[in-house]
């Protein structure tokens, strides 16, 4: 099914929403991962919000109302926090939104030791593992219910 | 209203059940037609061929079907429910959207009444549908182990899937724990089987298998059916099922995908929409015959609802362990199905431990759960989660209750018209019991396996949802609205054999049961059809 394709977010609205990005998944130094609101990752964001649009709008729209553009890093960081500490479940399509962009990432993909493509058609490796351990189940004798026992 | 030439066999939906059954009766010769309201999905189209594979979970395929909502869905009014709906409408049905977790039910299951004193025996045994329960076993492709002491025989003709890291971890704990364990049974092909290749690990297996390794009926039974010469129509929803003056079920009337309207006659009728989708559309076929709905004399039609309770742990792990890199099904452990009093209900449950999602799930779940911040600590709680997950779903016993049932909603619609369901709910408190039994026991494994964060969700939106028991079967025509071989008590060239005609649910997946019960259905029919439509 084709996604319903939203009204696109205005220059105010894609700035909230990028610093908000921003704010949520942060760089990482250490591991050389991205930010959020890299523009790859917010493009990607923005590109496949589909169904979640409204929701997300709403959840940018009230950020707006609060000048969160205007806030200083730290009080615009503090202000995002709260709103994703409340109001569980737009922040959960928010959620949801952020991290498929992000985790999808060719960067982020390779960081976690994940080769960036799809799982079709090459596919993963799973060990067989310890089947020995089953030795031990072996020998119980069989204790399912006859369906003829009180 | 266009009217079509006369079919023998009009089977309405090809999912599970429907494709089944289809295959079955060509031996017959007689002409068989499906009518199913979803469409072909093609390979080429799952969500594994693409970078954005997790997050059409949440989208076209996931597998609530308000929030999926594709056009061949209809909504579903679920206001009233502590559950949720799984399904996927098109060609293969809930096999498209399914772990291929294929446990039979136990020989016990049948007989709840007589052993337990609860609910109701089925007019049939284990026994009765052992041998379709193999021929099925052996016709998609099951991999598994023989020998398990915690169910009946049987001969998964396939070799198990590996054990992974994860399930040997599962292993090792369930035997410092002395309880039982065993590979699942999987309806996933470990090795080259009749034309489809083997599992290639492409991850979750829900969203569909690119690889064609799962046993879905798309490519299963369907195939073998139209070689015979079934024919399948696609895109064509059902409104109503249409009786004759003599009160006989005489075809039905369903919307084209122009939204025309079609007539079909028909000599039968053989229902497999499943549990919400028949007595949705008897309820919808409601006549001056029939005013409380067709085949609904007992009034049961709708009643006794089984969503199957199903709740999940979670823990993680230090260790690095598979993550997505394989198929859910890992082990399962029958330590706990049987009835024991001391623990204060009655019935069991299966605690089912499984492997989990990618990378972008595990961000989005652990969010959920409050594991996962945002902001500044993000990554460094990240780094220690991603590929460590342990996941036990405990699938409990559902006992039915007629006030857990479907209903017309008075004005939910689908896009044609057609008056939608609503369901009502609850979790009977044998089953509240049991959930809290599995989920003490559950987290009793994960923290034998050194697991922290570990958190429970007792009913989750992306989780079953199996649909059972609204029209169950029984010898009693007040007491069930199907008899012991699938034909309504009513209308006696009217079959269902879907996961409707339920008695009780067991706890286990249900596809396994309820495509050999499909099977027996189809072979009681051949074996009558000199005088199928005959009085008991």
């Amino acid at each position: 099914m084709e996604d319903l394709k939203p009204a696109p977010f205005n220059l105010q609205e894609r700035a909230i929403f990028r610093r908000l990005l921003g704010i949520m998944i942060p760089s990482d130094p250490e591991m050389a991962l991205p930010c959020a609101n890299d523009p790859l990752i917010l493009e990607d964001c923005m590109t496949s919000l589909g169904r979640d649009a409204p929701a997300i709008r709403i959840i940018v729209s009230e950020l707006g109302r609060s000048g969160f553009l205007d806030l200083p890093d730290d009080q615009a960081e503090e202000r995002a926090m709260a709103m994703l500490s409340e109001n569980r479940a737009k922040v959960q399509v928010l959620s949801r939104v952020v991290a498929a962009a992000y985790y999808r990432d060719d960067r982020v993909m390779l960081a976690y030791g994940r080769e960036p493509r799809p799982p079709f058609p090459k596919g993963h490796t799973l060990v067989q593992g310890d089947w020995t351990l089953l030795d031990v189940v072996k020998q119980r004798n069989p204790f399912w219910r006859h369906d003829h026992e009180a | 209203m266009s009217r079509h030439e006369m079919v023998d066999v009009l089977i309405i939906g090809a999912g599970a059940s429907g494709a089944a059954v289809a295959w079955s009766l060509t031996d017959t010769r007689m002409r068989i037609l499906c009518l199913e309201q979803g469409d072909w999905v093609k390979s080429s189209d799952l969500p594994a061929n693409g970078r954005d594979w997790e997050a059409r979970r949440y989208t076209d395929f996931d597998i609530h079907p308000n929030r999926r909502a594709r056009p061949a869905d209809y909504p579903i009014n679920e206001d009233n429910s502590v559950m949720k709906v799984a399904n996927f409408n098109g060609v293969g049905g809930g096999t498209i959207l399914w772990t291929a977790h294929f446990p039979r039910m136990h020989p016990s299951d049948f007989r709840v009444r007589s052993l337990d004193g609860v609910a109701d025996d089925w007019p049939i045994s284990y026994w009765d549908l052992e041998p379709y329960f193999e021929q099925n076993d052996r016709f998609i492709g099951v991999s598994g182990l023989p020998g398990d002491p915690g169910v009946p025989p049987r001969h998964p003709p396939m070799p198990p899937l590996p054990l992974g890291r994860t399930g040997t971890l599962y292993a090792k704990t369930m035997n410092r724990l002395g309880w039982h364990w065993w590979p699942s049974d999987s309806a996933i092909a470990s090795t080259e089987y009749d034309g489809r290749a083997k599992c290639i690990n492409l991850g979750h297996c829900t969203p569909g298998c690119a690889q064609g390794a799962k046993a879905s009926a798309d490519i299963t039974y369907w195939p073998a059916a139209l070689r015979a010469g079934v024919e399948l129509r696609t895109q064509c929803r059902v409104r109503e099922i249409t009786l004759n003056a003599q009160g006989m079920a005489n075809g039905a009337i369903y919307f084209d995908a122009d939204g025309k309207e079609h007539f079909q006659p028909a000599e039968m009728v053989i229902l497999a929409c499943n549990g919400i989708g028949t007595p949705r559309l008897l309820l919808n076929s409601a006549s001056a015959r029939f005013p409380r709905g067709l085949a609904n004399s007992s009034d049961l039609v709708g009643r006794n609802l089984m969503l199957h309770p199903w709740p999940q742990i979670r823990g993680h792990v230090e260790e690095e362990l598979d993550g997505d890199r394989g198929p859910m099904n890992v082990i399962w452990s029958k330590e706990f199905y049987e009835t024991d009093r001391a623990r204060g209900f009655v019935r069991g449950y299966t605690m089912q431990f499984g492997r989990t999602t990618g990378l972008v799930n595990e961000a989005i779940t652990s969010a959920a759960a409050g594991i996962l911040p945002w902001g500044r600590d993000h990554h460094k709680t990240y780094r220690g989660l991603v590929n460590r997950r342990l996941i036990i779903g405990i699938a409990c016993e559902d006992l039915p209750e007629e006030h857990n049932r479907v209903t017309l909603d008075p004005e939910l619609k689908d896009s044609h018209g057609i008056p939608a369901p609503r369901i009502d709910y609850t979790i009977s408190e044998n089953t509240a019991r049991m959930m809290e039994h599995g989920i003490a026991r559950a987290t009793e494994v994960l923290e034998a396996a050194g697991a922290r964060n570990i958190y429970t969700s007792r009913t989750l939106l992306n989780s079953p949802g199996h649909l059972l028991g609204t029209c169950r079967m029984g010898n009693d025509p007040e007491r069930s609205v199907v008899n012991a071989w699938g034909r309504s008590h009513d209308v006696r060239n009217l079959f269902i054999v879907d996961g409707s005609i339920w008695v009780t649910s067991g706890g286990v997946n249900p596809t396994s049961t309820i495509q050999a019960l499909a099977l027996y259905i189809a072979d009681q029919m051949k074996r009558r059809l000199a005088n199928l439509f005959d009085d008991d």
